[in-house]
């Protein structure tokens, strides 16, 4: 992966604030009475200039504003970042800018000014299409609300996504299904669509641990959920590309697909991780976390970067592997092994093949629709010992 | 030397927080015999295990020095007891040591087990009890109800209950005075020829052995050329003296006196507790009566969870075997597991210690195999063989018929909780001998097989009584039954280490709770792992643990990699705590869990 171009070269930006706190989420994200956009703004292209001099001679494929809720971002900010983004690099001719926001008609208002900014493509946060599950995932919109927001960023915009959230508490199989289908209906080219994990450090998370999170289906449920998700994506025409990813072909996440094919990336923002090559050598990056902490050392010391490490040939290598095998590609076994330095257990994957978990085939390995519920153990037995 | 009017020898007996080792630090102070700026809390308890589990492994002693409202000099020695059934046999030759008890409880929570099976200990010894109500500092006390209660339940005088704070240090003085005028001297010959009550010993490094001696008659001097009864055994006393708690020198020791000896002993096992020590010349010609060498009971193979640990293992159970006479072990092998060690202990909570100090204090993740008695194997031949290890079980057409030791169990319980007691020997295949009362309690004796014993009967027994019952248990001998081999099977391949005998007409149950608490100690795999119960070739009970079903990370972007592999360096970790059968990895705790019975 020492080739700059494998896989592609994408730019994540960071923006760390919501409205409110969602129960589930353990992302980098904070709530304040005030966000002076200025002095972001300021922080933002200072930064945007230090991973420029240090990515020279790249082509830039993607942008990516994550979050955080991104769409509580000022049009006039978006614009001028992306302004600089365009000086500082070489842009792709096909150039995919995503940009995450919440589906009010607060944010829907913004819509037109990210198009002229750039922003060709957007990932709404739905989550749900259930007014009272809405409720317990802390969302601040109404279903309604959530079908308009959608239906103008349609208009608005080339390419439109959208989150949803199941395997929630008291949800059956029965009314995944409906929900599901009623989401296949608004004819999204892309759809993102998480089981509920309960992170440590969330709301969830301390109720769960208090015993109080009550109704989550157990994994048997939550198995079937997933199987019913593939097997309807598919019908619907927008296949599973990634464990929690579905597309119509040709509308995958190219940005996201940076991060599984061990692409480079660089990150911006407070806790935004990168991986960049220079002279040869990769590395993982990180940023200060706090919003607060990172802004001052951008102000003080001229760079936000908290941590860079240098990644071995054999952390590259498990990378590339965990990340690689989340999609329907796969990875190369040839490329992996270069890396890892040593062949990958042969026995492990003639068993996960018999077991109908894994696919070799030629260079290329991937995972099953089985292997792909089960792909943290598939990963254990690959990288055992 | 002491004259023996002077000496008071007392323990004691208390329930875990009740407040006895308070009490004691106590007493040492306000006597002046440990200076207040050497005060340190907790004075006689030494490991950080007997803290945590409420227990005392090794009698601890201290002499103090007191000077009575009557204005004579006393010597009063503490003697700090262990205080669990395993150590039984320890507890009595402590109690023998000493003419009184101090029988605390406190005054917020009444009588309970702990007191109970020590103060019958007490008792049997003909021991004066001083009960003492701890505790009265605070607003919860109770002084008249507990008081009551120790007449009722344990049918002692209470009216003279001594109320005392530990704590702020009210009737303390009122303790030590009780000690004096309550608690009978001692008596002994000081011209007799020398009889010493051997009442513990341990090793210290630089020392060798130091031994706990209760001078029963005649006198120990510094020099002495001493023989040890219940083998011959000569020693030269390099050193006598006592514990204050630090160990001071004295000149000798008379009757009535506690104290200890070093004799340049290597080995603990060459001094056995409850022996009579005396001179090599002119010495006794009778021992003290109660002396049994202590035999093992439970064995258990210890096995390395990796097995490059094994000869740290090795030295670590030599080590601890140094200090612990009573404790053996061999060196075993098994296909699955590797090297490793069959040791022999008194009880399961022998066991538990000596396996928690090896993976504590020598750092040492051990997989415990399933703990057995030993069984008299009788062969078609006419031979006898010993089986310590359901491994080695010989094959079953050359065995006649199978013998398995039996225990007489004496359990004192609230009249409440008795039919849940009843019911728990029974389904322990227990024969009732005798069920007596004494004022609302219960004393029920029962014949039971060792087997049904060692593993989880004291916890399920303390479990339905919450835990007001004591118990107490003697081997009576071996008995022919029909009892089988039983394998456990995972993956279709027998697991050595989870093989246990059992009675047949147990077997199916037995079999059946065992496969169930496996499906749920061994983590799902990739694929199905039939878990199976077997007699001889027969499958008695069979479960299903289904293959991992759902295990994948929903959300993996670019920050998350790092995290990522992150987790699966822990889980690699985690797998290094389990071993592989076949293709499964079993987790090291599902070994002794999985024999747990709920029942």
């Amino acid at each position: 992966m020492t080739e700059p171009s494998q896989g592609g070269f994408g730019l994540y930006l960071h923006w760390p604030f919501c409205q409110a706190k969602c129960p589930y989420c353990d992302f980098n994200s904070h709530v304040v009475a005030r966000i002076d956009q200025e002095q972001w703004e300021t922080a933002y292209l200072a930064e945007l200039d230090r991973a420029a001099a240090e990515t020279p001679d790249r082509i830039l494929d993607t942008v990516f504003f994550g979050g955080g809720t991104p769409s509580l971002m000022s049009a006039s900010l978006v614009q001028a970042i992306m302004d600089r983004i365009r000086r500082n690099w070489r842009l792709s001719n096909s150039l995919e800018v995503t940009l995450e926001a919440n589906p009010t008609s607060v944010e829907a208002g913004r819509f037109q000014g990210y198009r002229q900014a750039g922003v060709n493509r957007v990932s709404m946060g739905i989550q749900a299409l259930n007014n009272d599950d809405l409720r317990r995932l802390g969302r601040l919109h109404s279903v309604e609300e959530a079908r308009r927001a959608f239906d103008f960023a349609r208009e608005t915009f080339p390419q439109v996504s959208f989150d949803l959230i199941y395997a929630r508490q008291d949800q059956s199989l029965a009314a995944w299904e409906e929900e599901l289908s009623s989401a296949l209906n608004m004819a999204a080219d892309h759809l993102s669509l998480y089981q509920l994990t309960i992170e440590e450090g969330t709301a969830f998370g301390e109720r769960m641990a208090r015993g109080g999170l009550k109704g989550l289906p157990d994994e048997d449920t939550a198995a079937a959920m997933f199987e019913m998700t593939q097997a309807m994506t598919a019908d619907a025409g927008l296949p599973a590309y990634e464990i929690s990813n579905h597309a119509r072909p040709g509308a995958e996440s190219r940005h996201n697909m940076i991060y599984w094919k061990g692409g480079e990336y660089v990150g911006v923002g407070p806790g935004a991780h990168g991986r960049i090559v220079s002279d040869g050598q990769r590395y993982a990056t990180e940023t200060h976390l706090a919003p607060g902490a990172w802004l001052q050392a951008v102000e003080r010391q001229g760079h936000g970067e908290s941590l860079r490490t240098a990644l071995t040939k054999a952390d590259q290598g498990e990378e590339l592997l965990l990340m690689g095998l989340r999609i329907s590609d796969g990875v190369s076994v040839s490329q992996v092994q270069d890396l890892l330095g040593r062949p990958l257990p042969y026995s492990a994957i003639k068993q996960l093949s018999d077991d109908g978990y894994l696919v070799h085939d030629g260079d290329r390995l991937r995972v099953t629709g089985a292997g792909r519920l089960v792909l943290n153990g598939v990963l254990r037995e690959l990288l055992a010992g | 030397m002491t004259d023996l009017s002077h000496i008071r020898n007392f323990s004691i007996v208390a329930h875990i927080d009740h407040g006895k080792s308070t009490l004691a630090d106590r007493l040492i102070q306000s006597t002046g015999t440990v200076q207040d700026r050497d005060m340190k809390e907790q004075l006689l308890d030494a490991m950080d295990i007997e803290r945590e589990r409420g227990i005392t492994i090794k009698a601890n002693t201290v002499r103090i020095d007191y000077v009575a409202d009557d204005g004579r000099k006393y010597v009063l020695n503490l003697i700090d007891t262990p205080g669990h059934v395993d150590f039984a046999y320890e507890v009595s030759r402590s109690m023998r040591a000493v003419e009184g008890s101090l029988l605390v409880v406190d005054s917020t929570q009444g009588v309970e087990a702990q007191t109970l099976a020590n103060v019958y200990q007490a008792i049997d010894a003909d021991h004066e009890i001083v009960p003492v109500l701890n505790k009265i500092d605070l607003p919860a006390a109770d002084c008249e109800r507990v008081a009551e209660q120790i007449e009722d339940v344990i049918g002692i005088d209470a009216s003279g209950a001594i109320q005392v704070s530990a704590k702020t240090g009210i009737g303390i003085h009122e303790t030590l005075e009780a000690i004096v005028k309550l608690l009978p001297p001692p008596q002994g010959e000081r011209d007799a020829p020398l009889k010493a009550m051997l009442v513990d010993s341990w090793y210290d490094a630089y020392l060798g052995v130091i031994v706990l001696v209760r001078i029963i008659d005649g006198v120990l001097k510094k020099g002495d050329r001493i023989r040890m009864m219940h083998n011959d055994s000569i020693h030269h006393v390099d050193r006598i003296g006592v514990f204050r708690p630090p160990m001071q020198t004295v000149d000798e020791l008379g009757p009535g006196e506690i104290g200890f000896l070093t004799a340049s002993i290597k080995q603990v096992r060459d001094t056995r507790v409850g022996d009579t020590i005396t001179h090599e010349k002119k010495g006794a010609d009778k021992a003290l009566p109660g002396f049994k060498p202590s035999q093992p009971v439970v064995f258990c193979g210890l096995f390395p969870v990796d097995n490059a640990e094994f000869e740290d293992l090795r030295d670590a159970i030599e080590k601890l075997a140094l200090n612990d006479a009573s404790f053996s072990f061999e060196m075993e092998t098994s296909a699955a597991l590797g090297f490793g060690f069959r040791c022999g202990f008194l009880g399961l909570l022998h066991l538990e210690v000596i396996r928690d100090r090896i993976e504590r204090e020598y750092d040492i993740d051990l997989i415990t195999t399933a703990p057995s008695v030993i069984y008299n194997v009788h062969m078609r031949d006419g031979e006898m063989i010993e089986l310590h290890n359901p491994a080695d079980m010989p094959d079953l057409t050359h065995v006649d018929h199978i013998e398995e030791p039996r225990i007489k169990a004496t359990i004192l319980v609230p009249d409440e909780f008795l039919g849940d007691v009843l019911k728990l020997c029974q389904d322990r295949r227990g024969i009732q001998m005798d069920l007596t009362y004494a004022g609302s309690r219960a004393m029920v004796v029962y014949d039971l097989p060792l087997n049904e014993v060692v593993f989880d009967f004291y916890d399920r027994l303390k479990s339905v009584t919450k835990g007001y019952a004591s118990f107490d248990y003697q081997m009576i001998g071996y008995r022919q039954d029909h009892l089988v081999k039983m394998q456990i099977l995972v993956n279709d391949e027998p697991v050595d280490a989870l093989s246990t005998m059992v009675h047949r007409d147990r077997a199916e149950t037995r079999g059946r709770a065992m496969v169930e608490k496996l499906k749920d100690l061994i983590p799902r795999h990739m694929f199905k792992i039939p878990i199976q119960a077997a007699i001889g070739g027969r499958i008695i009970a069979r479960e299903t643990l289904a293959a991992l079903r759902k295990d994948v990370t929903a959300k993996c972007y670019g920050g998350d990699a790092t995290r990522k592999k992150k987790l699966l360096e822990k889980q690699k970790a985690g797998k290094k705590k389990m071993r592989q059968f076949g293709k499964v990895d079993i987790p090291q705790e599902a070994f002794i869990n999985a024999l747990k019975m709920d029942g």
